[in-house]
C-alpha cells in the first residue's frame, strides 16, 4: 500500500436527495433539500469524517452511501462498480464490503438474541460454514473486540453500555468489510468508554487496513481520528480538508463557527479561544436560502452572497464553498485546537 | 462567601428488586453566592440524584433519603412542610433538564407554561403575565417574543424549546438554578449560544448555578468549582483551575486524559480500563481500585474517607492522600 496511491473505495458522485413533503391536498409539492450535489471519496484504509449540525443531512447522506435509500440524483459506485441502480440481489453481495455501527448500542442489538447469534449471523448470510466452524470465528471475532468466548451465550441486556458497542463493531467485521461507517459511534457511551472504543477502532484500523467513513458531531474527536474532515451545512459541503490542516485554521465562515463552539477541556485554553457565536437557528431545508446558503447567518456578507451560490473551490490545499475565503480581509480563524496548542508552546 | 446551598452528609439510596442501592452515599458540599458548582461524573455516578434531592424530588418509593440535610438559606429542604417546599421550588431554585422536549407540556402554549410560574408564585394579573412573559422571552434571545409566545412546544427548534425552559427557569429570579445536563441535547453552536446564555443572565441576576454534566469541556468553560463523583460518592474537589492542571484522584486523572483528544493525534487515549461497577455488586474497598493504575494492597480491603492532601482540596484516595501520586 506504500508508496502507491490509495485505491478508492467509496465514492459518491454529485449525490442529490429531496424528500417530498405534502402541505395539503391542492398545495405544491414541495421538497426537503436534505443533500444537493455532494461529491466525496473514500481511500483505502482512510478515515473520512462528516460533519455538521442536526438537520445538515449527514445521515442522509450514510444512508445513501449504504443504499438504504435511493438518491434523487447522483451515483454511488462501491469498489469501482456503481451500485446506485443495483438490484437486491447484487446489492446483498456487494454489502459485504461495507458494514455499518450506529449510534445506540441499546438499540442497534436484538434483546432477544445471544451475543453468539448476533455476530454469527452476517457470517451464515454470506458464508457457508458449518456451525462449529463459526462458532469458532465468533469467537475470534469477540476476542478481537476484547471481549471472551464467554460472551457468547449471553444476551445484550447483560451487557454496559461499552461492551455493546464492542459486539456492534464484531457484527460489523464478521464479514471483512473494506468500509465501515460509524455513525456517532460513541457519543451514546460515557467519556472514559469512549476512548476504549475509539482505540480499539484505531487499533483495528491499522490491523486490517479498513477505510471508516465517521459520521458525527463531536469536533474534538473527529480532529484526533480522522485523516479529512468534510464539513456540511443544508446538504452541501462547505469545506473538505486535512484534519492536520483543520488544526491549526479553517477557512469557511461556518466551520469556524463550528469549531470555535466545541468547548475545550482546559480552562486557560478555553479562555484563550475566541468564540464565534452564530445568530439565529439552521434555515428550513425545505426552502434553503438563495445564494450562498450561510448567508443569512454569516458575518462576512456581501451582495454577491445573495445573488451568486459560490462553488466548492481550491483554497490553500482544500476544498472550500465561499467567495471570499483565503482573500484578503478574510482571516482565516484558529480552531479550539490551536488554542490548546498556543498553550503548549508558551512558555 | 456565604453558601446559598449547603448539603451535609447525604445518602440516597434506592430499593430496587436486586437490592439496594446506594446511588449517593454521605456528599457534602456547598455552593456560595454568584458560583458556579459543576458535579462532574459518569452514568451512575449518582451526579443526578443530588440534583433531585436539592429539590425534594426523589420518588419515594423506591427511592429514600436515608440520611443528611440540604440547607437552603438557612432551612433544612428535606424537612419542610409540603407547602413551604413548593414555596421554593420553581421559585427560589429552579431546574432545567436535559431534553426540553420531554420537560414542556406539549398541549399548552409557550405563554401558559411560563405564565403559569408567574402566577402561581409571583400571583400577577394576566395582563402583567403576558407583558412579563414576552420580557423573559426576550431576555433569553428568543426573536419575534409575541408570536413566540403564542406558539406550542412542537414550533420550536431544540435551541428555542431551551430558551423557553430557561426563561420558565428564570420568570422569579431564583437565587440557585441546577442545571442537569443542558446542552447534551442539542448542537455545539447552540449549546455555545445556551451555554453563553446562561453565563451572561447568572452575572445580570446573580445566581448561584449547579451544573451537573459529563462533559470535561463545558466545565474548564463554565464552573469556578468541581465536584467528581464516582459510585455515589465524592472522590475529589478542587477550584477548576486545579482540577484541570493538578488532578490527583487517579479516576479524575483518567477522566481528563481520556477526553485530551486535540493533543494526541495519531496516538491512542490513554484509557480507564474496565467499567463503572454495579450498584448490586461493589467492591470491597476502593469502588475504583478494580480500574485504578496506582491500587495498593489496602486499597483492596478499606474504602479512603475523604481527607484534605491540603487546603481545601480533599481526595478520597490513600495514594494521593500518601503524596505517592
Amino acid at each position: 500500500m506504500t508508496g502507491m496511491p490509495a485505491e478508492t473505495v467509496l465514492e459518491a458522485i454529485d449525490l442529490v436527495k429531496h424528500y417530498p413533503v405534502k402541505h395539503g391536498l391542492f398545495a405544491p409539492a414541495r421538497h426537503v433539500h436534505a443533500l444537493d450535489g455532494i461529491s466525496l471519496d473514500l481511500k483505502r484504509g482512510e478515515t473520512l469524517a462528516v460533519v455538521g449540525e442536526s438537520g445538515c443531512g449527514k445521515s442522509t447522506l450514510a444512508k445513501c452511501l449504504m443504499r438504504l435509500e435511493e438518491p434523487t440524483r447522483g451515483r454511488v459506485v462501491l469498489m469501482g462498480r456503481d451500485i446506485t441502480r443495483a438490484d437486491k440481489r447484487t446489492l446483498r453481495v456487494l454489502r459485504r464490503q461495507i458494514q455499518i455501527v450506529f449510534q445506540d448500542p441499546y438499540a442497534s442489538l436484538n434483546p432477544r438474541r445471544s451475543i453468539g447469534t448476533i455476530v454469527g449471523d452476517p457470517i451464515r448470510l454470506h458464508e457457508p460454514l458449518e456451525r462449529p466452524a463459526r462458532r469458532r470465528k465468533v469467537s475470534e471475532l469477540l476476542e478481537t473486540v476484547g471481549l471472551g468466548p464467554e460472551f457468547m451465550d449471553r444476551h445484550p441486556h447483560e451487557l454496559s453500555g461499552g461492551q455493546r458497542q464492542r459486539v456492534a463493531i464484531a457484527r460489523a467485521l464478521a464479514v471483512n468489510p473494506s468500509i465501515i461507517l460509524c455513525d456517532e459511534p460513541v457519543s451514546a457511551l460515557d467519556v472514559s468508554i469512549q476512548a476504549q472504543v475509539i482505540n480499539l477502532l484505531k487499533r483495528l484500523q491499522r490491523k486490517l487496513g479498513i477505510a471508516y467513513l465517521f459520521i458525527t458531531h463531536d469536533l474534538a474527536l473527529v480532529q484526533h481520528i480522522a485523516d479529512r474532515i468534510a464539513v456540511m451545512y443544508l446538504g452541501e459541503i462547505v469545506e473538505l480538508a486535512d484534519a492536520r490542516a483543520t488544526r491549526a485554521s479553517v477557512l469557511h465562515p461556518y466551520s469556524q463557527a463550528l469549531f470555535s463552539a466545541a468547548p475545550v477541556a482546559d480552562p486557560e485554553a478555553a479562555a484563550r479561544n475566541t468564540r464565534i457565536i452564530l445568530s439565529g437557528d439552521v434555515p428550513s431545508p425545505v426552502d434553503p436560502p438563495c445564494g450562498c446558503r450561510f448567508h443569512t447567518r454569516c458575518s462576512y456578507r456581501k451582495d454577491v452572497c445573495v445573488a451568486e451560490a459560490p462553488a466548492l473551490g481550491a483554497v490553500a490545499g482544500r476544498l472550500v464553498r465561499c467567495h471570499f475565503a483565503g482573500k484578503s480581509g478574510f482571516p482565516p480563524a484558529p480552531t479550539a485546537a490551536a488554542a490548546v496548542e498556543a498553550g503548549k508552546e508558551a512558555p | 462567601m456565604s453558601a446559598v446551598l449547603h448539603v451535609e452528609d447525604l445518602s440516597v439510596h434506592f430499593r430496587t428488586t436486586l437490592g439496594v442501592v446506594k446511588a449517593v452515599d454521605k456528599l457534602s458540599f456547598a455552593i456560595g453566592e454568584g458560583e458556579t458548582v459543576a458535579i462532574v461524573g459518569e452514568s451512575g455516578s449518582g451526579k443526578s440524584t443530588v440534583a433531585l434531592a436539592a429539590l425534594r424530588l426523589i420518588p419515594d418509593p423506591p427511592g429514600k433519603v436515608s440520611g443528611g440535610r440540604i440547607l437552603f438559606d438557612g432551612q433544612d429542604i428535606l424537612t419542610l412542610p409540603d407547602a413551604a417546599i413548593r414555596a421554593v421550588r420553581g421559585r427560589r431554585i429552579a431546574m432545567i433538564f436535559q431534553d426540553p422536549m420531554m420537560a414542556l407540556n406539549p398541549v399548552y402554549t409557550v405563554e401558559r407554561q411560563i405564565g403559569e410560574v408567574l402566577r402561581l408564585h409571583l400571583g400577577l394579573s394576566k395582563r402583567e403575565v403576558i407583558a412579563e412573559v414576552v420580557e423573559l422571552l426576550r431576555l433569553v434571545g428568543v426573536p419575534a417574543p409575541e408570536d413566540r409566545a403564542r406558539q406550542y412546544p412542537h414550533n420550536l427548534s431544540g435551541g428555542m424549546r431551551q430558551r423557553v425552559m430557561i426563561a420558565m427557569a428564570l420568570a422569579c429570579r431564583p437565587k440557585l438554578l441546577i442545571a442537569d445536563e443542558p446542552t447534551t441535547a442539542l448542537d455545539v453552536t447552540v449549546q455555545a449560544q445556551v451555554l453563553g446564555l446562561i453565563q451572561s443572565l447568572k452575572d445580570k441576576l446573580g445566581m448561584a448555578v449547579l451544573l451537573i454534566t459529563h462533559n470535561l469541556g463545558i466545565v474548564a468553560e463554565t464552573a469556578h468549582r468541581v465536584i467528581v463523583m464516582y459510585a455515589g460518592r465524592k472522590v475529589e474537589e478542587d477550584s477548576v483551575a486545579r482540577i484541570f492542571k493538578d488532578p490527583r484522584h487517579p479516576y479524575t486523572q483518567g477522566l481528563l486524559d481520556a477526553a485530551k483528544w486535540e493533543e494526541t493525534e495519531g496516538a491512542l487515549l490513554r484509557e480507564i480500563p474496565g467499567a463503572v461497577p454495579s450498584p448490586f455488586d461493589m467492591p470491597k474497598g476502593c469502588s475504583f481500585a478494580p480500574r485504578c493504575f496506582a491500587m495498593l494492597p489496602l486499597c483492596r480491603q478499606e474504602a479512603p474517607a475523604l481527607q484534605e492532601i491540603a487546603p481545601q482540596r480533599p481526595v478520597a484516595c490513600f495514594v494521593a492522600q500518601k503524596r505517592q501520586i
